[in-house]
């Protein structure tokens, strides 16, 4: 075993400082929502009585946005990584190791190397990721060869060696199933690829066609309405109610359970987003390992002192950074409201905001939760803006570019964002009485 | 916007999907059904079945939910349901057809 099985406790007060008498809150994943908690909890329970330990596999903490950007050298490497050592407080055990199982029945966590984790009170945070071998095909030999991913830094990373020397063909962007993390990003990776490849004077040589198993690019009707034309200006074209079986990377093409074929010479996938096989060995999941999560408070539906948050949940919202933002104010909330055994508040709205890059320096944003679609308006200052929702905008671009900024030195530390509250404001917004 | 089907009158939204999905029930499925130019059958209530219970557990809907239900397998959900067999089940269950945030 690498790790001593306790921090030294040196600091602060000295009376309570008995092992058998603190409490162990313990955070699994070190990414956007579990670094969240750390820092937010870190200031909020008495360090007397609360021990917080924060587990992760990987020493780097990835900028995933960030991700989007680097195939199109907008980003470099160095802005989408940092040592996740950074962003967690120093009062709080940081554990780099992968986490074995969690066992309820007995209140304590596994790590790889065998310690165990006692816990009072869990967070989930393990998020989700591709699961590429999930579609017969798709992890083969042409794997980050002809076939890419642009939802892990690696498969980012060879899209943009691959993209520098390449002479053109078919582009395909495709999206596997749904729920993905993210939903808009593959529809952001088509329009930059467009921008970019007009910019290198070669985008007469490219094809790109957008492929999805839902019924449209976009798919709710204020989005249609106000954002279809992009396809359509940008050239893009569009293969929906695509349901994958395999790839057939030997001949080049993606098909569909309806024998449709779709050629490609670079294929861009979405794979299916599972959470970590941790939560299936554990017994915790659905079928696509996420976490049954209660939706307005956080805690699992089977544990009452294991709560969950951020991509590892399988709550109707959308699997976002702003989405974690927003549930980390109100579990920490809850975390405070458990420990003195109050009733938990019953608040998480869905609430979500994405930028949306649309190519050409500009940018969307949009603004919606579990009850109501994005709909045209200002944000985040009612009827003046700055920020336009469901239109392009260059200010919009510079927001979603200043997110990165906004990312690294707020979000993950648990800062508030100013004027952007946790659930959804209606006002500036134009709704209107709809059906759906 | 309402619509008179058989008997009753259900609210849909512009594509058809109904917005309540309380105002459902077989007949109307099966009206719908009809309208998409399929004869409904027990193997075509069964996956309505699995489908509606999905979402009233609010869980999402997918292809591979289906193939891993066991109550069907995938060519034959298309054979049951031709041309987008999500899209024209979801719209027969009387549920709202999957969507993405926009
Ligand atoms: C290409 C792309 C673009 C995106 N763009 C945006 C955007 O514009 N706006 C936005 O809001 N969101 C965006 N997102 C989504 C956003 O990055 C995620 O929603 C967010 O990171 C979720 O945070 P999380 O903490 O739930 O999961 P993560 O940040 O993924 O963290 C999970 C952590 O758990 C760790 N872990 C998991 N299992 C184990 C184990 N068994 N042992 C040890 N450690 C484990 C992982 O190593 C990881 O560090 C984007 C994502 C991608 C991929």
């Amino acid at each position: 075993m690498s790790y001593l099985p306790i921090q030294p406790l040196t600091t602060f007060t000295v009376v309570n400082h008995n092992l058998d008498i603190m409490k162990n809150l313990v955070i699994l994943g070190a990414g956007t929502a579990g670094t969240m908690m750390a820092n937010h909890l870190v200031g909020k329970l008495p360090k007397n009585e609360w021990k917080i330990t924060i587990v992760d596999q990987y020493k780097t903490h990835y900028y995933q946005p960030g991700f989007l950007f680097l195939p199109f050298d907008i980003y470099t490497t160095k802005q989408v990584k940092k040592n996740g050592a950074k962003f967690i407080p120093k009062d709080v055990r940081y554990i780099q190791e992968k986490i074995e199982l969690i066992v309820p029945e007995e209140n304590k966590v596994q790590l790889e190397k065998g310690e165990e984790l006692p816990y009072d009170i869990l967070i989930v945070a393990t998020g989700t990721k591709i699961a590429p071998e999930e579609i017969e095909g798709m992890k083969g030999p042409e794997w980050h060869k002809s076939v890419f991913d642009f939802y892990t830094y690696e498969g980012a990373k060879a899209l943009r060696d691959k993209f520098r020397e390449w002479e053109g063909g078919k582009l395909v962007v495709h999206i596997t199933e749904m729920p993905i993390k993210c939903p808009v990003a593959p529809l952001e990776f088509a329009f930059l690829a467009d921008s970019y490849f007009k910019n290198k004077g070669m985008r007469d040589k490219v094809d790109i066609t957008f492929v999805t198993p839902l019924g449209g690019a976009f798919t709710k009707p204020k989005a249609t309405q106000a954002l279809h034309h992009l396809l359509t200006d940008k050239g893009i074209k569009e293969v929906t109610d695509f349901n994958i079986e395999r790839v057939d990377y030997e001949n080049n093409k993606i098909v569909d359970y309806a024998e449709t074929e779709v050629p490609y010479d670079i294929l861009v996938t979405v794979p299916t987003n599972m959470g970590d096989a941790l939560i299936e060995r554990s017994g915790m999941g659905d079928d696509l390992n996420y976490v049954p999560t209660n939706k307005a408070t956080l805690q699992t539906e089977a544990h009452e002192n294991i709560f969950a948050i951020g991509d590892a949940t399988n709550l109707p919202a959308s699997k976002a950074g702003s989405v974690a933002h927003f549930e980390a104010e109100i579990l920490t909330e809850n975390i405070l409201r458990y420990i003195k055994g109050e009733p938990l508040k019953e608040e998480f709205d869905g609430h979500a905001n994405c930028f949306i890059e649309t190519g050409d320096g500009k940018a969307l944003l949009i603004d919606f939760n579990y009850t109501h679609e994005p709909v045209e308006g200002t944000f985040p200052f009612p009827g003046v803006g700055p920020l336009n929702l469901l239109k392009e905008s260059r200010m919009n671009h510079m927001g979603k570019l200043a997110f990165r900024w906004i990312y690294w030195n707020m979000l993950i530390k648990g800062i508030h964002i100013p004027f952007v509250s946790a659930t959804m404001t209606e006002k500036g917004k134009h709704f209107e009485e709809t059906e759906a | 916007m309402d619509k008179t089907i058989g008997q009753a009158t259900i609210s849909v939204d512009q594509e058809g999907y109904l917005t309540d999905f309380s105002q459902w029930d077989k007949e109307i499925g099966t009206e719908i059904a009809k309208e998409q130019g399929i004869e409904m059958t027990d193997k075509h209530w069964e996956i309505i079945d699995y489908i509606q219970d999905r979402f009233k557990a609010e869980e999402p809907l997918s292809i591979r939910g289906i193939k891993k239900s066991g109550v069907i397998d995938i060519k034959q959900f298309y054979a049951l349901f031709p041309g987008g067999p999500l899209k024209k089940a979801t719209m027969i269950a009387g549920i709202p057809k999957p969507k993405s945030c926009i």
